[in-house]
This record gives C-alpha cells, sequence and structure tokens, in this order.
C-alpha cells in the first residue's frame, strides 16, 4: 500500500488528501449543524434536510445568473448576498415546514421521518419541474479560482480554503447564539424540560419553529458553500443525507462539539482512504467503521447527559 | 381485549377470504400473463411488508434497511439461477467458460470460493433463511442488547442499506455491479420464463404469502404479540416485569429479515433479475410506505398497501411520470398526518362499523337480538 512512494512523497499526499478531507469536512459541517441543531434539541428527524440544501444552492445558482446579467461589476461580491438570501429561503421555508407538518408530529418522531421523507420527494420533483433535471454549475468569481502553492508539491485551491473560512466563521456564530445570547438559553431550556420552560414563560412552540428555521437556514447557506465545489441538481441533496446523519449520531446528537469531531474523523478517514484504495471502497470502510463503533458505544462520541 | 380462541376472529375471516378470492381467483381468471406477472413482483414486497407490521407495527422497531435483506434473499436465489445458466454449453465464447457472464467481463478466470456452494439448490434455499436471518441477527444482538433504539436505529439500517448498495456496485466482478444479476434462466432444468412457468409461480409465491401470513398471525396471537405490543408502548415496563426486551426485538427483527428474504427470492424467480437498485435506502423506505399505507397494526392492510401502492406507482408513472413523486410524497405525509393506522384504519373506523350495523340491523329483523361487536382489527390505542 505505501511501498511505491518515498517518505516525502507520502507526506505531500498525506497532506493534500488531508485538504480535500477538510473541504469535505466543511460539507459536512455545515450540513450536520442545521441538522444537529433539529434532531439533537428538537428529536425531529428531518430526511428533507438535503433538499433545504439544495434549495440554498440554486438561490446562489439564481443570483449569480442575475449579477451576471444585471450587475456583472459587483459579480466578485455576488457570493455574499447570495449566502444571505439562502439563508433566508431555506430558513423561511423551514419555518413554514415546521408550522404545516412538524408541530404535528412532535410525539411521534418515527413518523417525522417518514413525513419529511415525503417532503423531501415533493421538494426534489418540484426541483425538478422549476429547474430543470439537469445539474446546474455556478460560475465562480475571479479571485475563487486557482490555488495557492505552498512548497513544490503541495497546492491548496482556494475556493477551498473560502469555503473552509466560512464554515469556521458559521460554526462560531452557531456556537454563539446557542451557548451566549438569550434565545439560545431559551432553546437549551426547552430542550432540557419542556413543560417547566414552558411554566416559567418561555413560549415554547416559537422556539421550536426558529430553531428548525435556523438549522434550515444554516443549510441553506450549507448548500450556497457546496456550489463552490460541485454542481447542483435536483437529487443531489439526498446523496449527502445519509452521511450527514451519521456525523451526527456519531458525534452525539445535542453536541456541536461532537459534530464538528466527528465530521472530522468521517472526512478524513475518507477521503485519505480514498487515495489508496477505490473511492467507494474508502466509503465502504468508512461507514462500516462508523456503524462499528457505534455499535460499540452508542451514544457517540460525546453525549450530553440529559435526565429522561 | 380477549384472545378469541379461533385463529381468525369474525372480521379478520372475512379479510383472509377476501384477499384469497382476489389472489387466488379473481387476479388470474382477469388479468393476462404480463399483468400477472406484475402483480406477482409487487407481491414479493407484500412479504417485506408483512415482516415491517410484525417488526415496526407490533414492536415499534423501525428499520430502513428492509432492503438489505430483500436483496440479500434475491440474490442468494440469483446465484443459484445464474450460475445454473452458465454451465459450460452456454458460455462457450467467454474465456473462461463455467462462470457467470459478468465476471469473465472483469477478469475473473475461477469461480470464487462463495460462489461455490450456491450449485446447490438445498444450500441456497437454506441461504435465503439463514443468510438475512444471521445478519438480522448480528445487527439486531449489536443494538438491542445496547438498547439502541427509535430513531437511532432507524438511521443505523439506512446506512448498513447504504453501504450494502456501494459495496454491491463496487465489487463488480461478484455480484454483477450495478447491473446486477440478469438473464437468470432456468431453476434445475425448469425453464422461468415462459407464461406456463410464470403462472405456476405466480401460484407457488401466493402460496407462500399466505404461509408467510398464517406465520405473522400465529405470532400476533401468542403471548409473543402480546409482549411485542406492551414492550412498544411501556418498553421500560416490560423490562422491570422480567421480559429481555432485547431478545424479543431481535426476534421480531429476525422475523422481519426472513420475510424480506423469501420477497427478495419470489422477486429474483419472477421478475428474471436482482439489481442493487432494490437494496438501497431509497426502495427500503418504500417499503415502510407500503406497510404505512395499508396499515402499520394489519397484516392483510399491509399486503392491500403492496398492492395498491404499487399499481398507482406503475399507472401513475406511465401516465404522468411528472406526478408520481408529488403523488407519493403527498401520499407519505397524508398517511403519517392524517391516517397513521393506514387503509385498515380506515376500514375499522369508517367501513367496519357501517357493516356491523347492516348486519344488526337485519338480524333483529329476522327475530335475533344480536348486537355486533367484533373486535376492530387490532386497531392500536396510539
Amino acid at each position: 500500500m505505501f511501498g511505491d512512494y518515498s517518505i516525502g512523497e507520502l507526506g505531500s499526499i498525506f497532506v493534500m488528501q488531508g485538504f480535500a478531507g477538510l473541504i469535505l469536512f466543511s460539507v459536512y459541517v455545515l450540513m450536520a449543524l442545521g441538522l444537529a441543531i433539529i434532531f439533537g434539541q428538537m428529536g425531529v428527524i428531518n430526511m428533507a434536510h438535503g433538499e433545504f440544501m439544495i434549495l440554498g444552492a440554486y438561490v446562489t445558482w439564481m443570483t449569480s445568473n442575475l449579477f451576471q446579467s444585471y450587475l456583472p461589476g459587483l459579480f466578485s461580491g455576488y457570493f455574499f448576498l447570495a449566502m444571505m438570501l439562502a439563508f433566508l429561503a431555506s430558513g423561511a421555508l423551514g419555518m413554514l415546514v415546521e408550522w404545516g407538518l412538524i408541530r404535528h408530529l412532535y410525539k411521534r418522531p418515527l413518523d417525522t421521518l417518514l413525513a419529511t421523507w415525503g417532503l423531501s420527494l415533493i421538494l426534489q420533483q418540484a426541483y425538478r419541474s422549476v429547474f430543470g433535471a439537469r445539474e446546474v454549475g455556478v460560475e465562480l468569481p475571479q479571485w475563487m479560482l486557482g490555488s495557492l502553492k505552498v512548497t513544490d508539491s503541495i497546492e491548496v485551491p482556494i475556493n477551498g480554503i473560502f469555503v473552509m473560512g466560512l464554515t469556521v466563521s458559521i460554526t462560531c456564530a452557531v456556537a454563539y447564539v446557542i451557548y451566549k445570547s438569550r434565545w439560545g438559553r431559551q432553546v437549551r431550556a426547552v430542550v432540557q424540560n419542556r413543560i417547566m420552560a414552558g411554566a416559567v414563560g418561555i413560549n415554547t412552540e416559537k422556539v421550536d419553529r426558529y430553531t428548525f428555521g435556523l438549522g434550515c437556514g444554516i443549510a441553506g447557506v450549507a448548500g450556497s458553500a457546496f456550489t463552490m465545489i460541485g454542481s447542483t441538481g435536483p437529487t443531489s441533496g439526498q446523496l449527502y443525507i445519509v452521511d450527514t446523519f451519521l456525523v451526527v449520531v456519531f458525534g452525539g446528537a445535542a453536541s456541536l462539539l461532537g459534530t464538528i469531531a466527528s465530521a472530522f474523523s468521517i472526512s478524513q478517514t475518507q477521503s485519505t482512504l480514498e487515495f489508496f484504495t477505490s473511492g467507494s471502497m474508502a466509503k465502504v470502510l468508512t461507514l462500516l467503521a462508523v456503524v462499528g463503533i457505534l455499535m460499540l458505544r452508542p451514544q457517540g462520541l460525546f453525549a450530553l447527559k440529559v435526565r429522561k | 381485549m380477549i384472545i378469541t380462541s379461533r385463529f381468525f376472529n369474525r372480521s379478520e375471516l372475512i379479510g383472509f377470504v377476501a384477499l384469497a378470492l382476489v389472489l387466488v381467483v379473481i387476479l388470474p381468471l382477469s388479468l393476462d400473463v404480463f399483468r400477472l406477472n406484475l402483480v406477482a413482483k409487487y407481491l414479493t414486497y407484500a412479504f417485506v411488508a408483512i415482516g415491517l407490521v410484525l417488526c415496526w407495527g407490533y414492536g415499534g422497531i423501525l428499520s430502513l434497511g428492509q432492503g438489505v435483506f430483500f436483496g440479500l434473499g434475491g440474490y442468494c436465489m440469483a446465484m443459484f439461477l445464474k450460475l445454473e445458466a452458465s454451465s459450460v454449453e452456454n458460455t462457450k465464447i467467454q474465456s473462461t467458460p463455467g462462470i457467470p457472464d459478468f465476471m469473465d467481463w472483469n477478469q475473473i478466470t475461477a469461480l470464487p470460493l462463495f460462489w461455490q456452494p450456491f450449485h446447490s439448490l438445498t444450500f441456497t434455499v437454506l441461504a435465503i433463511i439463514l443468510v438475512p436471518g444471521l445478519f438480522a441477527l448480528i445487527i439486531g444482538t449489536a443494538m438491542f442488547k445496547r438498547r439502541v433504539g427509535g430513531t437511532y436505529f432507524a438511521i443505523i439500517t439506512q446506512a448498513v442499506a447504504a453501504i450494502l448498495t456501494i459495496l454491491i456496485v463496487g465489487q463488480q466482478g461478484y455480484t454483477g455491479g450495478i447491473n446486477g444479476m440478469t438473464d437468470l434462466r432456468t431453476l434445475k432444468g425448469w425453464d422461468i420464463r415462459p407464461d406456463h412457468a410464470k403462472i405456476i409461480l405466480y401460484f407457488f409465491e401466493v402460496f407462500l404469502l399466505f404461509g408467510c401470513i398464517f406465520i405473522a398471525q400465529f405470532i400476533r396471537l401468542t403471548k409473543l404479540g402480546r409482549i411485542l405490543v406492551a414492550m412498544r408502548e411501556q418498553e421500560d415496563r416490560v423490562r422491570f416485569s422480567g421480559y429481555s426486551v432485547a431478545n424479543f426485538k431481535i426476534f421480531a427483527f429476525c422475523m422481519a429479515a426472513i420475510f424480506a428474504a423469501i420477497g427478495g427470492a419470489m422477486f429474483a424467480l419472477n421478475v428474471g433479475f436482482m439489481s442493487p437498485s432494490f437494496v438501497g435506502i431509497v426502495p427500503s423506505i418504500e417499503m415502510v410506505i407500503y406497510t404505512a399505507v395499508g396499515g402499520r397494526m394489519s397484516i392483510f392492510g399491509a399486503v392491500w398497501g403492496a398492492l395498491l401502492v404499487n399499481f398507482a406507482k406503475t399507472g401513475l408513472s406511465e401516465s404522468f411520470p411528472q406526478l408520481w413523486l408529488f403523488g407519493l410524497g403527498a401520499l407519505f405525509i397524508a398517511v403519517v398526518l392524517a391516517f397513521p393506522n393506514g387503509l385498515s384504519g380506515i376500514w375499522a373506523d369508517y367501513v367496519q362499523p357501517r357493516i356491523d350495523r347492516l348486519l344488526a340491523l337485519r338480524k333483529s329483523k329476522s327475530g335475533s337480538p344480536w348486537a355486533g361487536n367484533s373486535v376492530a382489527d387490532g386497531a392500536p390505542a396510539e
């Protein structure tokens, strides 16, 4: 396996594959953050999460097209506006879905899984009808193209660095909102004891709605970031949903740190293995390892102790 | 609720007779062989749906990986049929005669070791039951002994489905890859492709289906079935009463896996091929929806659910391919939100009372004051 490469080459391979893994890690973290908020805090399994992400991706695509035709001078900065629009669109749809569908099913978590799967089918078909079945790609502004040469054998792409920076800042923002803000305190209070939280005057229904909206909104931002490293099709979201769920479950639901740690270990394992075996075997081995570890440690890497 | 001493109570007997009439008499008489073969294909999903009634409806364990067991059963059967179809005379043109064509395309020159035993039909039939059963036993033991349940279990079974699909697609030389195993011809020298064979296979499948219905009904009526329901409603109380909750869950999960595997094997026989597109996450969730539509608490409902959803799917996707996904999605949401007990729930809530009232009315007219007090079809108190 390692025999054909010299030590120096192996080092470069690990750095480059490690960096490729870091980009995968960023997408996983962005998707898993929203899912961890929704699943960890509310116990709802949102199978349509990938479709919320794809909505963000399509919004980004539309914004970039708009800028290209009407505001070509500002094209280099379109991405920041697109990201905000993606957040708002996915968040608004999320709140609508919570109001129309999810709130009736809080007592039946397994049924939310089926209902949101139905929702994801409807959304997929809607995307196919509106945007067409073909995958669309976003044109990147000039400054995001190209790559940074670190040493002779190591190169890192700029859009990857940008996605990673974005991931770090969004993660920090979410951590701040959940752990420091007044609203985050309310969310955590509702998670720990819904009845008591209601008794001390927290509007639990409103907290639920905004939590779901926030989770979906972050998925939208993830979709926005996704456009920079891959093309978007109606079913792109479904490809990631199981991986993302495993990230959340592996990290331990309701633990932000666990989600990040598990996204990191899963993505790094996968991209490093990918170089040495085929892509499909890398995926199989990674998933098997995750399932195996989950069998030994069902509560995940970082478990939050909550009284039932 | 009193357990009736009879095997079926009155309304179940009606359900059984109705189903038997439709499957054995009406459908074979009214459909041509092509459509009957389609029904046979749909009925293979009914096996899975019956297993899910036991495991999900009664035991409360939602498995989103039934496609794995359906696939394992189907692949076991397909391996036997494929070996028979790749005899030395049939495969003379290959560079290595006597091995399946896809192995030859992938530069494999000898039959792999795990293919060898599938020359024997006895072994194959045993493998169809045992391989998925043991696999379910391992997953179930690892999960339930550690008290992993509910949503976590659902997600992990889904991951298993994903793993198996990627593995089958990736290991093309050993499994036939994304195309699966095609061109299955004979079973012990008996051609499975002509029309009369399709009809015989259909009746054989219906026979097996009724066997599975009887087994499921038997489990439901014994104390085992009661414990499964108790476990679903209040797991802790059952555990504190001294029952090993994990073992009952493992049992229900294994039964569901074996039923699914029988369905898969019949699929390979009836349809004549097996591919990874029946293993993955999407087909697995569709199998759950058959059960949900039919009624997760009703064995007969599950069969109807599998038939009706598939008829609707074929009909809609033939004439309005755009609408089909909208319809399926809406069906999911409607069933979950409005009719958690599916068709059988609608039957038990709206149709059955009217029939009872009508019968009671006629009986009282003819002189015997008899009130319809039949127990609804095991409708749960959700």
